[in-house]
């Protein structure tokens, strides 16, 4: 039952899970669901360059992620449009302009829900080095500006006074979530990347009560659903994305009864 | 120069000006080690936005900001904390810098609200979280320590015992204290000078020296002056756009 396509499969996604878990947090205290959804959207626009150049993935998906957020940042400065609406011109934008050019590379077969949902059988051992590679990379970084970063997100204004650095912390996690976009890709599929990052944290907050707890829930909670999606995916021939957020959705209607009981207890 | 007064933060005629409008221009002052500075003024007379200066959150400004220290303690005065963060009190303690448990203990303690420890932050009263601004901001044992309105919103016996623990904490821990307060009563009897701010530097001086002052008596009223207690603030002069005064 247990095939080789699956065990890779295993792999990269709790390679996937142990980042997604604290970068998620923070994509949940920041209010950031709705920028990861942009970067994860204009991540088919990086794709596609990566095929039609021959260039590695992962990579052309990070610069192009990256780039889309040097440019939201830019906008964001020079136009008195709400973020909301440069987030939604950025991402429905790229991804329409990504749809075009992969219709003009019909000499290759795209396999566009693939790239939309993730595909398990994709995932080969290249993919897995990568995974676990710029996981740690992503996740020492994120110790490294961890105190900034956090501090920042209570409060700027105390962390700016008391020596810390608020906006490079912030510069650098927007990198970070370029990062884990880019190597995540072809496990969850571009959709759906950001509900990886956000309902297992959502889950979390519904049943902890400090930052370090939360976190280590929300990891948890993204190691339970993977190994859950990929094999109700394996079981059913599902796509290995959706199974994946439906199993966190799954865990989060879970820890929504533990709140109703705790409710119950006082009263 | 001793080690006595040490300079920590020097304004060289700092001004900050948000969308062409000046909330606070031309201020020139100094806090030593081991003094208590106080700004005093009405609203909107650029006290926050002064202490904001010499904390360096504000970084397009005008004149100069030289600061010899890193070891900053700030309590602000409007915060707003996003409570999608699960924080207890605890967690909030170290937020800028990692201290022991004793440490957060000893501080909780000083301020009275040790029993508060373990409790989210969220559930906390105004007056009580407060309080808890106060300990994180002298837990870290800082060398400046900044605070606008430190004790708003807690009770009447509090506010006395608060401000004589930041008195005491000013000689125990050596420190700097940039005050910003409306009470005049613990201003005058606890400050070592005093910067009377509308705008611009009113007048500034030891706090008798400020009592006495013209300016001091037109912006805060004759009885200011005398009781050192009563808080009324009559305007003879108005502000231009450009910062100027216009009297009345």
């Amino acid at each position: 039952m247990l095939d080789d396509f699956f065990i890779r499969a295993l792999f990269a996604g709790i390679g996937v899970a142990l980042v997604t878990g604290p970068l998620g947090c923070f994509v949940v205290w920041r209010r950031l669901s709705y920028f990861g959804d942009t970067l994860a959207h204009s991540a088919l626009l990086g794709v596609t360059l990566a095929y039609s150049l021959e260039f590695n993935i992962a990579l052309s998906v990070f610069i192009i992620s990256a780039l889309i957020a040097l440019i939201l940042i830019n906008l964001q400065k020079r136009t008195n449009l709400p973020g909301d609406a440069l987030l939604g011109l950025l991402a429905h934008s790229s991804l329409a302009v990504g749809l075009v050019v992969i219709g003009f590379l019909s000499f290759i077969r795209f396999d566009v829900m693939g790239l939309l949902f993730g595909d398990i059988l994709a995932v080969n051992v290249n993919d897995i080095i990568i995974i676990w590679i710029g996981g740690a990379i992503i996740l020492l970084v994120l110790r490294f500006i961890w105190k900034s970063l956090f501090a920042s997100t209570v409060n700027y204004e105390l962390a700016e006074a008391e020596g810390l650095d608020p906006d490079k912390a912030k510069a650098i996690f927007t990198i970070l979530m370029a990062a884990i976009i880019a190597i995540s890709i072809k496990m969850i599929g571009l959709l759906l990347i950001t509900g990886m990052l956000i309902i297992p944290a959502a889950m979390a907050r519904n049943i902890s009560n400090s930052p370090k707890q939360m976190i280590l829930f929300s990891v948890i909670g993204g190691l339970l659903s993977v190994v859950i999606g990929l094999f109700t995916s394996l079981e059913f021939n599902t796509a290995s994305g959706p199974s994946i957020i439906a199993a966190s959705l799954f865990l989060f209607i879970l820890s929504l009864l533990k709140i109703k009981q705790s409710i119950k207890l006082k009263n | 120069m001793g080690i006595e007064n040490k300079i920590l933060v020097k304004l060289k005629s700092a001004g900050f000006r948000l969308n062409d409008k000046w909330l606070v221009q031309g201020v020139s002052l100094q806090v030593e080690k081991g003094k208590i500075v106080t700004l005093i003024g009405p609203n909107g007379s650029g006290k926050s936005t002064t202490a904001k200066i010499a904390l360096g959150i504000y970084k397009k400004i005008d004149g100069e900001v030289e600061k010899y220290t890193n070891k900053i303690g700030y309590v602000p005065q409007k915060i707003s904390i996003d409570w999608t963060l699960p924080l207890r009190v605890k967690d909030f303690m170290v937020l800028t810098d990692n201290l022991d448990d004793s440490t957060i203990s000893e501080a909780l303690s000083l301020t009275g609200v040790i029993h508060l420890k373990d409790k989210n932050l969220g559930d906390l009263s105004g007056g009580e979280f407060q309080r808890v601004l106060l300990a994180r901001a002298i837990s870290k044992k800082p060398e400046l320590l900044v605070l606008d309105e430190p004790v708003q919103g807690v009770d009447f016996t509090g506010e006395i015992a608060l401000y004589e623990l930041i008195k005491k904490i000013s000689e125990n821990l050596n420190c700097g204290i940039l005050l910003i307060s409306h009470d005049l009563h613990t201003v005058m009897s606890a400050t070592d000078h005093v910067v009377c701010l509308n705008g611009h530097v009113c007048c500034s001086g030891s706090p008798i020296d400020v009592a006495k002052n013209r300016e001091y008596k037109a912006l805060f009223g004759e009885q200011a002056s005398q009781t050192l207690s009563i808080y009324e603030h009559k305007h003879d002069h108005i502000h231009t756009s450009e910062g100027k005064i216009k009297k009345n």
